[in-house]
Parts: structure tokens; sequence; C-alpha cells
């Protein structure tokens, strides 16, 4: 590789940068988009039920729902810590 | 049946009354009874960029509190015989336009003859916007190549997939997407998201690419909607528009870095 090389790979244009970022903004708003007003209050007040017996992370509890034709899957993900860290 | 054609963005400045004042008046130099409503209210301005704002005497929230009578709202466009304007209140609030009443104004001049209704929104995502795209058949998102405006167009799309009458009924709005101050030379550079890369992003068919043109601003200056000018690249981008919106197959233009003519280089005229 010679030294223009590093120069030229080193410089990312903008409009590529932009590009990189809309995707990912997009992509995140659109993911939320049509979650119901509820989910982020129900997150929280699993959460709490949860900790009352394990100790866990606000990150380590991903609630999703998704939208089906006839029905709603309400997808709840928990991450429990190892097991000689429990209680 | 009246066709309901929303022209939004979401952000604002990129284009939307431009745009809303020269599909509508490209609408009406085909031959289409053609209406094109300001849903500014408060902010109208499709009166100034159409050289009527002199001649507004009764508003669009006349008509919704039955103040005025339609035809007595309606201005009569002098460039373009098919073609009317129905100009936003300057004074009063926003929340001026209910639904129903939006709804009646809508229905009658479906029953007046009106083939195409264009509705220009204003910016933001407040009651106004909501209003302007509620009834639509058809969206026009207009946006600029640059994030904060696909972001927001982005954000457009979605309303108008769950909130407009239409998805409510289960229906789909028919989206197109129309990009302006478009600069192939500064694509090329690598300095401005390209149309393909905008397209892809926000996954809606492209309605047309508009070329960054000086001719806007003189068209604005004049109050001459910019399809009028015919020697611009702006006014032609605008009539292959009209021309894809009436169901031609088109082939896009302006959307390269444009060869200079001899002739072109020498006295220097863009666009």
């Amino acid at each position: 590789m010679s030294i223009f090389d590093y120069f030229r790979t080193a410089k990312k244009d903008t409009a590529s940068i932009a590009k990189e970022r809309l995707q990912i903004i997009v992509a995140h708003e659109r993911s939320q988009r049509n979650q119901p007003d509820y989910l982020p209050k129900l997150q929280q007040e699993l959460i709490a039920v949860i900790r009352k017996y394990i100790d866990i992370d606000q990150d380590q509890v991903d609630i999703q729902l998704d939208q089906n034709d006839d029905c709603s899957v309400l997808e709840l993900n928990i991450t429990l810590p190892e097991l000689h860290e429990r209680h | 049946m009246a066709k309901i054609i929303v022209v939004t963005s979401g952000k604002g400045g990129v284009g939307k009354t431009t745009t809303s004042a020269a599909i509508s008046s490209g609408l009406a130099l085909r031959g289409h009874k053609t209406v094109v409503i300001d849903f500014d209210i408060g902010l109208r301005n499709l009166d100034i960029i159409m050289n009527c704002e002199r001649r507004v005497v009764y508003d669009f929230v006349n008509v919704i509190n039955k103040e005025a009578r339609l035809n007595q709202a309606l201005i009569k466009d002098k460039r373009a015989d098919n073609l009317y304007i129905l100009p936003a209140s300057q004074t009063r609030d926003k929340d001026a336009l209910s639904k129903e009443g939006v709804e009646q104004v809508l229905e009658e001049l479906a029953k007046d003859g009106f083939e195409y209704i264009i509705c220009d929104s204003p910016a933001g995502i407040e009651h106004g916007a909501f209003m302007a795209l509620y009834f639509a058949d058809m969206a026009i998102v207009v946006a600029n190549p640059e994030v904060s405006s696909v972001r927001d167009s982005d954000r457009i799309l979605g309303i108008l997939q769950s909130k407009s009458r239409r998805a409510e009924q289960g229906e789909r709005v028919e989206e197109y997407l129309l990009i302006t101050r478009y600069s192939p030379e500064r694509v090329a550079k690598g300095e401005m998201l390209g149309v393909g890369d905008v397209e892809e992003i926000l996954a809606t068919k492209l309605l047309g690419v508009i070329p960054e043109s000086e001719s806007v601003l003189k068209a604005s200056n004049q109050g001459i909607p910019v399809i009028h000018d015919q020697e611009s690249n702006a006014g032609k981008a605008y009539s292959d528009a009209v021309s894809r919106l009436l169901g031609d197959n088109v082939e896009h233009r302006f959307v390269t870095i444009q060869n200079k003519g001899l002739l072109q280089r020498l006295f220097g005229r863009s666009a």
C-alpha cells in the first residue's frame, strides 16, 4: 500500500457517512414506530417485579411486540446473571 | 373521482410550496381541472408563490366556518386555465381546520368536477400537516439529499402509513418521493447523498429529481411557478414529474453530470 492509498482510505467521503448514519437511525425509529405507548412502562414494571427475586440490570430485559396478521406476540427476553452470582 | 394529493415533507424549507405550485400548474396546463389548497394556516405562502396574494378575499377557514362560499374563496390562476387556488387564512389559529370541515370542502371540490386536489402541507407533524395528509389518496414526499430532511421524510411516511384515512380503512396511500435541490456534481464528489441512496433508505418510488437551479428563486421572485420556465432544468424536471404522475414512463434527467455544450460554456449560462 502506497502512502497515497493511505490518505485515500483514511478520508471517507461525507455522503457515505451520511448514508450509514441515516440507515441506522431510520431502522431504529421504524422499529419503535409501531410499538404501543404502554410498552416502556410495561418494561419498567416487569423489571421491578423480576428484581424482587433476581438482581438484574435494566439492559438485561428486552421486550418486543411483534404483530402478525391475526395475532400479536409479546416477546420478553431476560438475561439472567451467571449462576454463582445469584443469591 | 377527484384524486387528493398531499405534498408533504416534515422538514421545512425543502420545497413543498414550490412543488405544489409547479405540479398543480403542470396538471392544469395538460387540461386537468386542478385546485391547490394551502394548509399552512397563519403562514400562508402559496398565494405569493403563485402571484395571487393581492387577490385573496376569502380563505380556506372562511369556507370551513361558512363565512364565505367555496366559489367566493377560490382564486382562478391567470396562467393556467384549469387551475384554482384556495389560500390559507393568515390570521386564525391552526386549530381552525376541523376534520369535518376539511372533508366537506374536499367533497364539494370533487362535486364541482375537480380532477386533482393538491394539498400543500405546512412543515412539522402537527395539526395542519396532519389535516393536509389525512384525506390523501396519494402523497408526494419532498426531500433534500441531506440527513435531517431524509429522516423527517421517513417519519412522515410512517404517519401516512398509520394515521391517514386510507390507513385507518386498511388501505395504503400511494407514496412518491421527490428529491429537490439535487446537485449531481456534489454527488460525484461524494459530498451529497445520491438519488439511489435516498431511494434505498426511504424505500419509496421516485417521482422526480429537481436539480439545484437558480431558476427556482427567479420564479418565486416573480410569482411564476417554475414549471412555466421550460428553458430551465428545474422546470423540465417538474414537467417530467407531472408526466410520471399521469402514468407516463419518463426517464429521469439531471441525475448525472451534464456536459455543457460549447455555446453554453462560452456564454456561461447555467440552469
